[in-house]
């Protein structure tokens, strides 16, 4: 049986692996994604997941652990954040390049200098060309959610790629909110037994790890992008089994209110939820208003988005994150180029906010809908907007 | 209409590369030859050698081998004539030689 249960997002995800039955989880705390390791700890030490608990010394030799215990044929997960994250990076691409589908929940948080534990998406966006599977999660029901379709989309023999679930540091990792945790059995089934047909084993040996010469590195690297891109139904047939075995949908692209709209508000992670709220407000006021929630950030979902955003005029996009001199914020300017060739388009107008825990409140998309439909009025040669930064004029961009 | 880029060629295309680049066997890099990145070649003087095999400890790659007499020479399709074994040699018993000289 299902039942309704109370959990900050940290303890709903560890109850998610401790569900998914994995094999083992190497890991090391760091702020905000601690309670994850510690729970998982706790649930292998008290006898209630039948695992093997790494204890490493470093972010790295996380990775690092799990690309051993993956290439094995392991059910093999870790987490961190921020800092972690960026110490992981050059073993996040040996993850991708083996196929190995690791899964990994990432408390998003800010990145150093100055040092900041609060959330943003710095960590994330930096790892944006790794070749793993990205999704974002609203809420703690779908930071749970995440983590078991992670295991069975990244498993799958057609897809065989590891996966980051992230989940907004503090706003999620440590809030506490209900949500349905659903029946072993029923999990069992959504995630079935794993079998790795390429597992080191003497008895039939495979070699991992081996050169690329120029001769070859570039056909192996075209086979790569060619299998994450084609990843995608079955990342749309995990979500379709998800609905059908628990009920709740999910969607690359998720629209609120979007019926009719000239403009939408565009958000990835927990965000979401407070602008959906404002386009409450300002529908209940007869505006042409929605929200469009970017749940996959990788592989890019573009026929679903430009779908979304055909009839649209304007979008006022979300980036917690900065590209330091380039076209804006990494979301509004991916945005930006998938509808470039497109022969209609909206305008995309680029914030960027929300940035080492700053709030980003209700006024505060209020204020992105009526300057980002001030801007597709009048025109702008500006590249973005930054949001909520003292010293600066309302309505001051950053120009090229 | 722009003309064809790709180049006719024997290697493997992309469809056949290997899931992962990971290979069913094991030991690929036997197969590998290595020499040919060399400039220097080793000399060994079986007459100076005392069998220490601190060479062949010593070798980065598998091209230490030991002869029949139990002197050691180098296997020149791995050697990449980094010259460690000359230089480790207690009794100079290795010289490195130009390639081509």
């Amino acid at each position: 049986m299902s039942k309704r249960v109370v959990l900050e997002a940290s303890h709903a995800v560890a109850e998610a692996v401790r569900m998914a039955d994995v094999d083992i989880v190497a890991a090391y705390p760091i702020t905000p994604q601690t309670h994850i390791p510690e729970r998982l700890a706790e649930m292998v030490a008290d006898g209630d997941l039948d695992a093997a608990y790494v204890p490493v010394e470093s972010e790295h030799s996380a990775m690092s652990c799990v690309l051993g215990s993956a290439a094995v044929g392991a059910r093999s997960f870790t987490t961190t954040a921020s800092q972690g994250l960026v110490l992981m990076h050059e073993a996040l691409y040996i993850a991708s390049s083996h196929r190995y589908p690791i899964v990994m929940a990432i408390c998003n948080r800010a990145l150093s200098a100055p040092i900041n534990i609060w959330c943003d998406h710095s960590d994330v966006m930096a790892c944006r060309d790794t070749g793993w599977i990205q999704v974002f999660c609203q809420n703690n029901q779908e930071s749970f959610d995440m983590t078991l379709w992670a295991f069975r989309v990244g498993e799958d023999p057609d897809v065989m790629f590891p996966v980051m679930v992230n989940l907004d540091g503090f706003i999620l990792s440590h809030v506490t909110e209900p949500l349905i945790l659903p029946d072993q059995d029923d999990v069992s089934r959504f995630i079935p037994e794993y079998h790795y047909r390429l597992a080191l084993d003497p008895a039939k040996p495979t070699s991992h790890g081996c050169f690329g010469l120029p001769d070859i590195y570039t056909e192996v690297k075209y086979s790569q992008e060619l299998a994450l891109r084609k990843s995608r139904s079955v990342i749309d047939k995990g979500w379709k089994e998800f609905s059908n075995i628990f009920g709740r949908e999910y969607k690359a692209v998720e629209t609120y209110k979007a019926e009719g709209a000239s403009t939408l508000l565009v958000t990835m992670g927990s965000l979401g939820e407070t602008a959906k709220m404002v386009i409450d407000e300002r529908r209940a006021n007869g505006e042409a208003v929605g929200h469009l929630n970017l749940r996959l950030w990788r592989p890019f979902p573009f026929d679903e988005f430009r779908d979304a955003v055909k009839d649209v005029k304007t979008l006022a996009v979300l980036d917690r994150c900065y590209s330091f001199g380039g076209p804006g914020g990494p979301v509004a300017s991916e945005l930006r180029s998938a509808l470039y060739n497109q022969e209609t388009r909206p305008h995309v107008v680029g914030f960027i906010g929300g940035i080492g825990g700053r709030e980003v409140d209700a006024q505060a998309f209020g204020y992105m809908i009526d300057r980002a439909n001030e801007i597709t009025e009048k025109g702008s040669d500006d590249l973005y907007e930054p949001l909520l930064v003292r010293g600066l004029e309302s309505g001051t961009g950053v120009r090229g | 209409m722009a003309k064809n880029q790709v180049r006719p060629s024997a290697l493997p295309k992309w469809q056949d590369c290997e899931f992962g680049n990971i290979l069913p066997y094991a030991g690929g890099a036997k197969e590998y030859k290595t020499g040919d990145w060399r400039t220097d070649r080793p000399i060994v003087d079986a007459s100076k050698c005392i069998k220490c095999g601190m060479c062949w400890l010593m070798c980065p790659d598998a091209c230490i081998v030991q002869t029949e007499g139990g002197t050691y020479d180098a296997n020149l399709f791995y050697c990449k004539g980094c010259g460690i074994c000359a230089q480790i040699c207690p009794k100079d018993a290795i010289t490195m030689v130009e390639e081509g000289a």
